[in-house]
């Protein structure tokens, strides 16, 4: 990336024929970088925009509202006067989605060990293919798994989980269709385990080699060359990866539509059907919506942005400090 | 990495007879496939037994039965480091086959059940006419919708991440650099739905324009945008810097070294990148929902009035829910998959084709 500073840096000798290039094609390069710099800009005005158009709305919708906008548990957002409040949304989206990375993230490292370090050369390759043609698999297609196929099957196992750890109450199930929040967090786990499991992979291919071999040559098991020398390499990429899937787990939209019954209530059960996500909310209401229940609905949209831009920036974050294991 | 040196010397320290440690008594090759059919089999006989009727609970034991026994087994025969060692590796298959199995339903559903009514008369068909509850119709007016919105998509999106991918890599340093990749990182993250809320604020609620195909396609092309910047910026950071080098000292410029030099090295993987962003895009619903509000008969044109998409037609299909429409829902899921599959296919294709000769 630094040709220039490196070729500046380097002997005085041919300062003066990289002078002369220079003048010779200012106009090409002017122009290309105008226009790939524009490009970068265009991107942050998006940004931008979209955070202004969703908080004017919002303060709109806001205006209106009669409720308490954080700690009402109703949404009548186009009843006369319009209340509604986002906290059985945001409960049902940071539930579901930490379930999904619950279930998601430790078996998307054990794939990826798999892929990576594990399976025999054969298997590898397509196994990794296979992986990444299914984080293409769209979330309807998984929304219609999950409501017509996974939904039934899911019955019995929650009986199961009832009888034993019923008592906890987050565990009970009252033999309801198994439309509830946990399985949400499991068909969001299915979702993203492709995307954690196809960063992860490639960033623990890149652990160095000559680390490993050392770790085997005195002696080491693989499962302890794996964990001296692999798993530190790749771990500010596989948090990295991990939250890329709870940032699509968060915004899943059609998957959650399809599946969950909603209803405006925080059931303590999380087997027992009902709760509602940010997401799904707004796809599932949106025809029915007047003008202040579209600005209501946007209003919860900027919440849900905000909360992935958090999602992100911890993220980064973590990934920065993180950053002196890989380099 | 410091702990591998410091460790290990100490333990062949330790061991009094270095003939010892190295000829441990190890389990053969054969045993941890044993283990697997026998916990398999004892999965199956106590699910059998104590009547589970869920399959997922027989899974689940004999995985738990298959780690638990290789563990036990190694502890005994091999001591604890090859146990640890066996642990990890019979939890890493267990991880690999509890991805597989609900990836193969998947598969197997949509081709199980979608293959019932697709035939030549679904693909060119729409729902006009058509009451959800009969039999018949087909997609025909969704694959058009699709093809229009992700086709106007990528007709944004592919230049605007490509050039973006070209600034970061060839150009950017400075600050506007590290603006730019943050927030490319931050637009990855962006929900669908909410690039659908954006442009139903902005497109349909401000400028008061109608529900259309492409207040969809504008939605797609923001969240395939940090897709396309994303892929590309790692295959630009592929390309040797010294291909970089050699073209600027033989007096070429920049720009002329990036067009010529740098995206030929790298075309095949921009082309893999932008073709699995389209395969990425083609299946979104939710944008299409809020802004292109679906139709039951075709609509060539993009620019005016409700379209519909794959995506959306499998999840009207299945709101309807009736046999009929369940069955018409599994058709169109079939066809979009296989539709983002050729699109992979496509990309890999690409890949192979353009990938440079003297690779790693």
């Amino acid at each position: 990336m630094d040709i220039t500073s490196t070729t500046a840096a380097g002997p005085p000798g041919p300062a003066a024929p990289a002078g002369r290039a220079k003048a010779a094609t200012r106009a090409g390069d002017r122009v290309f970088l105008a226009l790939s710099r524009g490009s970068g800009i265009l991107l942050l005005v998006i940004m931008a925009a979209i955070a202004v158009f969703l908080t004017v709305r919002a303060a709109s919708a806001l205006s209106h509202d009669h409720g308490n906008f954080f700690t009402t548990f109703e949404w009548n957002a186009n009843a006369t006067p319009p209340v509604f409040g986002i906290a059985v949304l945001a409960f049902g989206t940071i539930v579901s989605s930490l379930i999904a990375m619950l279930i998601a993230v430790p078996v998307a490292i054990g794939v990826a060990l798999f892929i990576s370090h594990y399976a025999p050369r054969r298997i590898a390759a397509p196994v990794a293919y296979v992986i990444d043609l299914l984080a293409a698999v769209p979330s309807i297609v998984y929304g219609l798994w999950g409501a017509l196929f996974l939904v039934p099957h899911l019955g019995g196992f929650y009986s199961w989980l009832d009888d034993y750890f019923g008592w906890t109450g987050v565990l009970a199930y009252h033999d309801g269709a198994a439309r509830s929040l946990f399985t949400i967090g499991i068909l969001l786990a299915i979702m993203i385990l492709p995307i954690v499991t196809s960063v992860s992979r490639e960033v623990f291919l890149q652990a160095p080699k000559m680390h490993e071999e050392a770790a085997l040559a005195l002696g080491a098991t693989r499962w302890e060359v794996i964990r001296m020398s692999v798993l530190p390499f790749g771990r500010s990429g596989v948090i990295s990866a991990s939250m890329l899937g709870l940032g699509r787990a968060l915004g899943e939209t059609m998957a959650v539509a399809t599946v969950l019954s909603p209803s405006f209530v925080i059931n303590k059960s999380l087997l027992d059907p009902g709760g509602g996500t940010f997401a799904q909310n707004i796809a599932s209401s949106f025809k029915e919506s007047g003008d202040i229940g579209k600005d209501a609905l946007i209003a919860s949209g900027l919440v849900l942005f905000v909360l992935t831009l958090l999602v992100n920036g911890a993220a980064r974050l973590i990934i920065a400090r993180r950053k002196e294991y890989s380099e | 990495m410091s702990d591998v040196t410091m460790e290990q010397p100490q333990v062949a320290d330790r061991a009094p007879q270095p003939r010892s440690s190295l000829r441990q008594p190890r389990l053969p090759r054969w045993a941890p496939p044993a283990v697997a059919i026998t916990a398999a089999a004892v999965g199956v006989a106590i699910g059998l037994g104590a009547g589970l009727s869920s399959r997922i609970q027989w899974g689940l034991i004999a995985a738990l039965l298959f780690v638990l026994g290789m563990y036990g087994l190694a502890a005994r025969v091999e001591g604890r480091r090859q146990a640890k060692d066996r642990l990890a590796t019979s939890l890493v298959w267990v991880c690999f086959l509890i991805a597989v199995v609900p990836l193969l339903s998947l598969a197997w559903e949509t081709v199980g059940r979608g293959s019932k009514v697709l035939d030549g008369s679904f693909l060119s068909h729409s729902m006009s006419g058509v009451l959800t509850i009969q039999p018949g119709g087909g997609v025909y007016h969704a694959i058009i919708g699709t093809l229009e919105q992700v086709g106007i998509a990528t007709a944004i999106a592919a230049p605007v991440g490509l050039l973006t991918a070209i600034y970061l890599v060839e150009y950017g340093r400075g600050r506007l650099a590290k603006v730019v990749t943050f927030f490319v990182d931050v637009m990855t993250g962006v929900p669908s739905i909410v690039a659908g809320l954006f442009v139903l604020s902005f497109w349909i609620l401000m400028l008061d324009f109608g529900y259309s195909g492409f207040a969809g396609s504008m939605a797609l092309a923001i969240l395939m945008m940090p897709v396309v910047v994303r892929s590309t910026e790692e295959m630009l950071k592929l390309v040797p810097n010294e291909l970089r080098e050699a073209s600027l000292a033989l007096g070429v410029p920049k720009w002329r070294t990036i067009l010529k030099v740098v995206l030929p090295t790298a075309i095949g993987g921009i082309a893999t990148g932008v073709t699995l962003a389209v395969a990425r895009i083609a299946g979104e619903t939710a944008p299409i929902v809020l802004l292109v509000f679906g139709s039951q008969v075709i609509n060539n044109n993009p620019f005016d009035g409700a379209q519909s998409s794959l995506p959306y037609y499998i999840y009207e299909q299945w709101a309807a829910g009736n046999e009929a429409s369940y069955d018409r829902a599994w058709a169109a899921a079939l066809v979009l998959i296989a539709f983002v599959m050729i699109l992979n296919l496509v990309a890999r294709g690409i890949a192979r084709w353009k990938a440079p000769k003297h690779g790693r």
